[in-house]
């Protein structure tokens, strides 16, 4: 038992050095930026820069609109098909997961090569760019959504909703989807994880994104790229935060099924 | 809809699925897919039986087995390898170490926690962390050459080729095993280590007959996902070594930014060279995860 436990600590303590090292090296080579002494000065570069808000901004409205446009076709359509349609649950299954198939590159590859002409001369648009984030997205908002559907008893709190009269939209808005609050918000906070810094379509498709700003800086300076990584490294961890305290916090309490009113 | 008998509205849910009507529901998500997923990936499939005036050849599938493309996609491979098995091996132990290894229980929440956020941070700023960690003048290169004398770079280490990028890549390789493996590990049951315990069996005999056997397919699959995860990696290989190391991703960047090959057909033939190998991954993984839950639920 000591031997094993020995072992134990041996592990975890040279995976804490794989994984803390990086982040206080990368910490610390960000504080280099005025010679001679530690300083912030790399950060306050990185937030003075116009390009910064400018690009951010950019990534922040399309992880939005991902995020709405991902939740507004797959929740339907994964309600529909527990409701009405099971036998076509292996088929959207399939499709949903084919974007871990397909890598970002063949994805923006396939998509460029068809809506670069006519009829549709779509590569220019935004629409492009958010279709190809939610395709990304789809494996993960439809298990997120999937999971929370099956969590509740979707039947019978419908079909007691009905027989009370109430009418689609209420049973949409006021029972199925308060009763699944935690999947949506971690489907939504790992769309918003994936966009916000995602380079490969956003470069190919050649968008001001957070991503290729990124990418252009590492290319160009020294010290900001890892006062970037520091700031990028805290983003994300507050983002799965708030997964872990969304559904540590309403998982106790909230998913009861009388729990909507 | 006129020609519908009208019922009760509460009727409507019972009603079995006649396949015409019920394909209505699903229309908007199966379009979506089929325009932005299934259509444009397949364009490529096509494409990459086309040559440059639309007629069938199979110069293009020929064309991957050209020496420099081969070693591209060998190259690719190993990376997706060497990364899936030190990542599988490393993060087994990580989880083999918080789980059964009789670690206090707050370590264990602290290193999921940890894996979820570190699996996440991929990409440019993973790359610009390792470049400030190990890059020729980062912080731990610097440290090991001014205090204890050893120079990483003259002994042959570099951060922007094969060894670097397999280092950098574990950095989300090995906390997404730790996720995936953990569960598996937590459903181990004592009864089975008791009951060969009481049958007269050593620690040892336990593990190679009874634990590994069980874990195999987890494992396995587990170490096919990560396989996969580092095959399609575009963002962190192109801000680590800028194209330096010739990926199939950055191949396939370089050709849609119209640099390198002049030749769009083999570019998707490239493309389309990803997608089978990803496919033999999930359909592998796929065939594990069956044999997996046979016994772990």
């Amino acid at each position: 038992m000591t031997i094993r436990r020995g072992w134990a600590w041996l592990w975890m303590s040279l995976g804490f050095l794989y994984f803390f090292v990086p982040l206080l090296a990368t910490f610390i080579f960000s504080l280099h930026g005025k010679r001679g002494v530690l300083s912030f000065i790399a950060y306050r570069h990185v937030f003075a820069d116009p390009q910064f808000l400018a690009t951010f901004t950019f990534s922040l409205q399309m992880a939005l609109l991902t995020i709405v446009v991902g939740l507004t076709l797959i929740i339907p359509t994964v309600i529909y098909i527990h409701l009405r349609a099971p036998w076509a649950k292996p088929i959207v299954e399939t499709f949903s997961l084919l974007p871990f198939v397909i890598p970002p590159i063949v994805l923006v590859f396939g998509l460029i090569r068809m809506y670069s002409g006519p009829p549709f001369n779509l590569v220019s648009s935004r629409g492009l760019l958010v279709a190809g984030y939610v395709v990304l997205s789809f494996p993960y908002i439809y298990r997120a959504v999937d999971a929370g559907l099956r969590a509740m008893d979707l039947r019978g709190l419908t079909e007691a909703a009905q027989s009370l009269g109430a009418s689609w939209g209420t049973i949409m808005f006021r029972v199925v989807l308060p009763n699944m609050r935690v999947s949506l918000l971690s489907a939504a906070f790992l769309t918003f994880s994936i966009v916000i810094g995602e380079l490969t379509l956003a470069v190919m498709l050649a968008w001001p994104a957070f991503g290729p700003y990124m990418a252009l800086v590492g290319r160009d300076l020294a010290y900001e790229p890892a006062a970037l990584a520091i700031l990028s490294f805290l983003l994300t961890w507050g983002l799965i935060g708030l997964i872990q305290l969304a559904s540590r916090s309403l998982a106790g309490q909230g998913s009861a099924v009388g729990g909507a009113h | 809809m006129a020609d519908q008998p009208a019922g009760p509205g509460g009727a409507r849910a019972a009603r079995p699925p006649s396949s015409g009507r019920a394909w209505l529901g699903l229309l908007p998500f199966f379009l979506f897919t089929l325009a932005f997923m299934i259509l444009p990936a397949g364009g490529l499939l096509v494409g990459s039986f086309q040559d440059g005036h639309g007629s069938f050849t199979l110069a293009n599938l020929a064309h991957l087995f050209r020496p420099d493309i081969l070693k591209c996609y060998l190259v690719t491979i190993q990376v997706s390898a060497v990364t899936a098995a030190a990542g599988g091996v490393f993060g087994l132990l990580l989880a083999f170490s918080v789980t059964l290894g009789g670690l206090p229980k707050a370590m264990r929440s602290g290193l999921l926690t940890f894996s979820g956020v570190a699996s996440n941070f991929a990409g440019v700023p993973l790359a610009f962390a390792f470049i400030a960690t190990m890059g020729r003048v980062g912080i731990v290169t610097v440290v090991l050459k001014t205090v204890f004398g050893i120079n990483l770079y003259r002994a042959g280490f570099n951060l922007y080729s094969f060894w670097g990028l397999c280092l950098t890549y574990l950095y989300f390789q090995l906390p997404l095993m730790v996720l995936i493996i953990t569960p598996a590990l937590d459903g181990m049951k004592k009864e089975w280590r008791e009951a060969s315990q009481s049958l007269g069996a050593s620690g040892t005999q336990y593990w190679i007959h009874i634990a590994l056997p069980i874990l195999a397919p987890p494992l396995l699959s587990a170490m096919i996902l990560l396989f996969g995860n580092a095959f399609g990696a575009y963002a962190t290989a192109y801000a680590l070594t800028g194209g330096m190391l010739n990926l199939v991703p950055i191949l396939i960047g370089a050709q849609i930014q119209g640099d390198v090959l002049h030749d769009p057909n083999l570019g998707y033939a490239l493309a389309f060279g990803m997608v089978v190998v990803m496919t033999v991954c999930i359909l592998a993984y796929t065939a594990l995860q069956k044999r997996a839950s046979r016994w772990l639920k």
